[in-house]
């Protein structure tokens, strides 16, 4: 609903497990094949009854919906013309409006989401990282590679965040982790209903590692609280070195940053400790891992620090 | 575009609130935008425009604050304004601050009828 962007209907979001149909219009589609079924075997009793199947589930539906609300509206439409004028020039003038004081957070409601989701982590001592970044920084490659490298010590749990395809989720799937992807359709960010919700499909056991991986892109997701214990921001040395302060509100409210690619640092105009400095004029409270995934030259501390985190919890 | 989201959710905390005092439109609504926060304004006023059709606040006057960013720098503990995440201290020139004030999304008032 609401905390889906650019697309205005949440309709469009949807969480499967890799190998599953799209959930939302099951029902429908099982309809459907019955009365067709039908139509085939036998032509004139069968008419009669996939007509009557299909009319009363589709007059119970569309027609309380269609005339119910089409006579209602007519109906309110010719009364409220009437009344509503003489309603509005008598509030106009005679009355000055209220006001109310609200004070509200915009952002409360996916707040409050996210605390329940931080309870519920804590409670089953599931460590929760959200990991963001821009497309292509190497998320799910690092995912890939932790899973694939610890997987035998720790139980990871993976919840895949993208606009369109199960690409992402099939990657984990074979890396050997369960999964649920959430298409966000045009949304640009996972929200704490999303993730509250995938986690329920994923049916996470206690002491064991969830990765939230997000929708790739370096400035929606910033402001969207999952309920993570920590948020994890990659960076790849072929992204330029003034990342940090093209982008800030996402290095400002993470608290580790990856520097991913490193074996190419040889073949880019790539400045490490200007990208750092950058990175800490934002928000000094940054933890730096510079690491290559695909050599795996730096992978072990960035294990040792989840290890720890693991512990800490 | 987390602007139009943004927007989504000013409307279902302004409609609650009015329908809670039992008001059916809402004529101005007062917004609290820090400077800092990350919603581009302009884009948030474009978004309001289309989201609020067809509600309570589809009439209503849209007022924006925004207030400033103050950060306080870690080193000699100078407040100081700035428009972005990265100033040094103008005192000190340590490059390290916090953000004290500017990172605000807020409805703040209603008025309603």
């Amino acid at each position: 609903m609401c905390d889906t962007c650019g697309c205005g209907h949440g309709d469009g979001v949807t969480i499967r497990k890799p190998g599953e149909k799209n959930n939302g219009e099951h029902n429908h589609e099982h309809i459907h094949t019955h009365s067709h079924d039908h139509d085939h075997k036998d032509k004139t009793h069968a008419h009669e009854h996939t007509h009557h199947h299909s009319h009363t589930h589709d007059h119970d539906h569309s027609h309380e919906h269609g005339v119910y609300t089409h006579t209602h509206d007519n109906d309110h439409h010719h009364h409220h013309e009437g009344h509503a004028h003489d309603h509005h020039h008598a509030n106009h003038n005679h009355s000055h409006g209220k006001e109310i004081e609200v004070e509200q957070d915009i952002l409360g409601k996916n707040n409050l989401l996210a605390e329940r989701n931080r309870g519920y982590f804590e409670a089953k001592n599931i460590l929760a990282l959200n990991l963001v970044s821009s497309p292509g920084s190497g998320k799910t490659s690092l995912l890939e590679r932790t899973i694939k490298d610890l997987g035998k010590e720790i139980k990871f749990y993976v919840i895949e965040g993208d606009q369109q395809t199960m690409n992402d989720a099939n990657r984990i799937d074979k890396a050997g982790a369960p999964v649920v992807q959430i298409n966000t359709g045009n949304g640009c960010h996972l929200d704490s209903d999303m993730v509250n919700k995938a986690v329920k499909e994923l049916e996470v056991e206690n002491n064991s590692v969830l990765m939230i991986e997000n929708v790739g892109n370096l400035i929606c997701p910033s402001l969207f609280d999952l309920g993570e214990a920590a948020r994890v921001v990659i960076m790849s040395v072929t992204e330029g070195d003034d990342k940090p302060i093209k982008y800030p509100t996402m290095f400002q409210s993470s608290d580790i940053c990856i520097i991913n690619k490193t074996d190419l640092l040889p073949y880019v105009d790539f400045d490490m400790e200007k990208a750092k400095q950058y990175a800490m004029q934002v928000n000094h409270h940054l933890q730096f891992f510079e690491l290559s995934i695909k050599t795996g030259e730096g992978m072990e501390t960035w294990y040792e620090w989840l290890k720890e985190k693991i512990k800490e919890k | 575009m987390h602007e139009l989201s943004i927007a989504m959710n000013i409307i279902e905390i302004a409609e609650e609130n009015a329908r809670r005092e039992g008001a059916s439109v809402i004529s101005e609504i007062e917004l609290e935008i820090g400077a800092l926060s990350g919603v581009v304004l302009e884009a948030l006023e474009f978004a309001m425009e289309s989201a609020i059709k067809g509600t309570m606040l589809e009439k209503a006057e849209v007022k924006i604050d925004k207030i400033p960013a103050k950060a306080k720098c870690i080193e000699c503990g100078k407040v100081f304004n700035t428009d972005d995440l990265y100033t040094p201290c103008p005192e000190c020139s340590n490059p390290f601050s916090d953000i004290i004030q500017g990172k605000e999304l807020k409805v703040k008032s209603l008025k309603v009828e």
